[in-house]
């Protein structure tokens, strides 16, 4: 007998792909022989781009990468010009850095949280979840002026310094926080119907996930040790108390309990960069790279000079090449920038979470049924912003 | 840690190690061509080197010098959390061995690659453009690529996909 299998697009223009993600199956009756992903409808071409601005200009793109995610892009970028530049930032501006990328997480898990509940079916989380992530926005607004594209840590520091509001509003914050992860655990962590759809789903294997370059909470759910923040330390975080949670089988159901792991962590180390955010300059005053006050150019003439020179050229680095990474919600996120000595980047490369992320999926989910797909692409929580850059 | 590794690549590879830099806390290792992927598997399999991640993969157009491009190669050992970065430089009727056996990383990460720089890796199983459409025309990474394209200013057509 002869068989043939179906051949189903699922995608690009579909809810539970989280953006413009095309699948290409191919289906023994509901069960999945062969999955191709097709990436790229989002590609604007950003490594290109940035090729042609200045370090300073370049920093705006790398809010749209994972644009849930900006303040983590806009560290990585920082991290990776000032090893370039060796400009020492200072110790209040490391843990402002802390405080916002902390909180940034938080908004970026709870918007996973929210969005995979409701692929699988359950749509109470959703409006829980969005509740507490308007107010980690709020507070992101309420310093940077923006909710998702913030621009905000600069190279050498921050764009401005903190105020006493900011501190209340994050305490107030971190002191409820707990409480409300209570909650989605209860909706969720037990709940009979949510295991069924997630235990022993889109499993992978520990020397697969390592072999396929899976970061992030999808490779910590395989049980290996591996976060960004204690491996290679970046921003001071050596300076504070927290675990990096790890699960066992490395299907769905782990995924997610990583994750509801890692906001409570997260919140543990806000409390304690809040608490101790020492006093003292928001950003380096190294003349070559940052901009000065803004009180001063309008008083000083050297001030003046040094504005026009950095804003209209930008600044020249050494000869040279860095790699500098995160641990961004999804996983490893690194810059690898070659720079030739003049003012703009000769090699921006990008290393994408994600991308490395998606391409273990047709790993996961080949021999599961439709509907686990939906459930695996949730579980590894992609932003195509970032994929297709 | 990584300085034991490197006296013992320094050992058994030091005919096809071309430079080796230390800056910036980063070690870079400058390798030939011919041979690359017997380095690698040894640098991937060995017991004293165990890299087993292939954090990235990427090319750099140094339009003008020869070779033309470089391949570069950001390995990281889970065991001893150290990294390493390896380059290669080829010329454009040069293709490179693929290392997608070695690490599946490589699948997508040589695909971009060959996307962007038009950089050919043999024997990979499944030499495609990944973010771009089949029928792009030149690789936009390339420093002869213009920033704005060769067709910005033409209307964008839509062609079907042929039946397969």
């Amino acid at each position: 007998m002869e068989t043939t299998f179906m051949a189903i697009n699922m995608g690009p223009q579909h809810p539970a792909t989280h953006g413009v993600l095309r699948l290409l199956l191919e289906l023994d009756g509901e069960t999945i022989v062969k999955a191709t992903p097709h990436i790229g409808y989002l590609h604007r071409g950003v490594e290109k781009l940035a090729e042609t601005k200045t370090y300073h200009q370049a920093l705006v793109f790398t809010d749209r990468l994972d644009y849930t995610n900006g303040l983590s892009n806009n560290l990585a970028y920082c991290l990776a010009v000032e090893k370039l530049a060796d400009v020492e930032v200072p110790r209040r501006a490391q843990y402002i850095r802390v405080v916002l990328c902390e909180l940034q997480r938080i908004a970026a898990h709870l918007l996973w949280l929210g969005t995979h509940a409701l692929d699988i079916g359950a749509m109470t989380v959703l409006f829980y979840a969005f509740r507490e992530r308007e107010k980690v926005l709020d507070i992101i607004e309420y310093i940077t002026g923006a909710r998702l594209t913030p621009s905000f840590i600069r190279i050498g520091g921050v764009a401005r310094d903190i105020d006493s509001n900011f501190v209340k509003k994050v305490k107030e914050f971190v002191k409820e926080f707990p409480s409300r992860v209570d909650e989605y655990e209860t909706l969720l962590t037990e709940n009979i119907i949510w295991k069924k759809r997630t235990v022993g789903v889109g499993a992978i294997s520990k020397e697969e996930a390592i072999s396929y370059g899976v970061t992030g909470p999808v490779l910590r759910a395989c049980g290996v040790y591996y976060d960004v923040r204690k491996a290679h330390p970046y921003s001071s975080y050596e300076d504070f108390d927290f675990v990096v949670p790890l699960g066992k089988n490395g299907d769905v159901y782990d995924r997610y309990l990583v994750r509801m792991q890692e906001l409570r962590q997260s919140n543990r180390i806000i409390s304690q960069a809040i608490e101790g955010i020492p006093e003292g300059p928001y950003k380096s005053n190294d003349p070559r790279v940052v901009l000065p006050e803004k009180d001063d150019v309008q008083t000083d003439i050297a001030s003046l000079i040094r504005q026009f020179k950095i804003a209209t050229g930008g600044f020249r680095p050494e000869k040279a090449e860095v790699y500098a990474s995160v641990e961004a919600p999804k996983g490893e996120l690194g810059f690898y920038i070659v720079s030739d000595g003049s003012e703009k980047p000769f090699r921006f490369r990008i290393r994408p979470p994600s991308f490395l992320n998606l391409s273990a999926l047709p790993r996961m989910i080949e021999g599961q049924l439709v509907a686990d797909v939906i459930a695996t692409i949730g579980s590894i929580d992609i932003v195509l912003g970032e994929i297709d850059r | 840690m990584n300085r034991e590794k490197i006296e013992v690549l320094k050992r058994k590879f030091g005919s096809q190690i071309l430079s080796l830099k230390e800056e910036k806390g980063e070690i870079t290792l400058l390798v030939k061509l011919e041979g690359l992927k017997n380095l690698l598997k040894a640098l991937r399999y060995d017991d004293e080197m165990a890299y087993d991640m292939l954090i990235d993969l990427c090319g750099v157009d140094y339009l003008g010098e020869d070779p033309r491009f470089e391949v570069v190669y950001l390995l990281r050992s889970l065991r001893d959390g150290d990294r390493l970065r390896i380059k290669v430089r080829l010329n454009e009727d040069q293709e490179i061995e693929t290392v997608s056996d070695l690490w599946r990383a490589a699948e997508w990460l040589e695909r971009e690659t060959y996307d962007m720089f038009g950089i050919r890796f043999a024997n990979h199983p499944d030499m495609r453009r990944i973010l771009l459409p089949d029928d792009f025309n030149g690789h936009p990474l390339r420093k002869d690529f213009p920033a704005e394209g060769y067709d910005f200013d033409k209307p964008f057509e839509v062609k079907l996909e042929e039946e397969s």
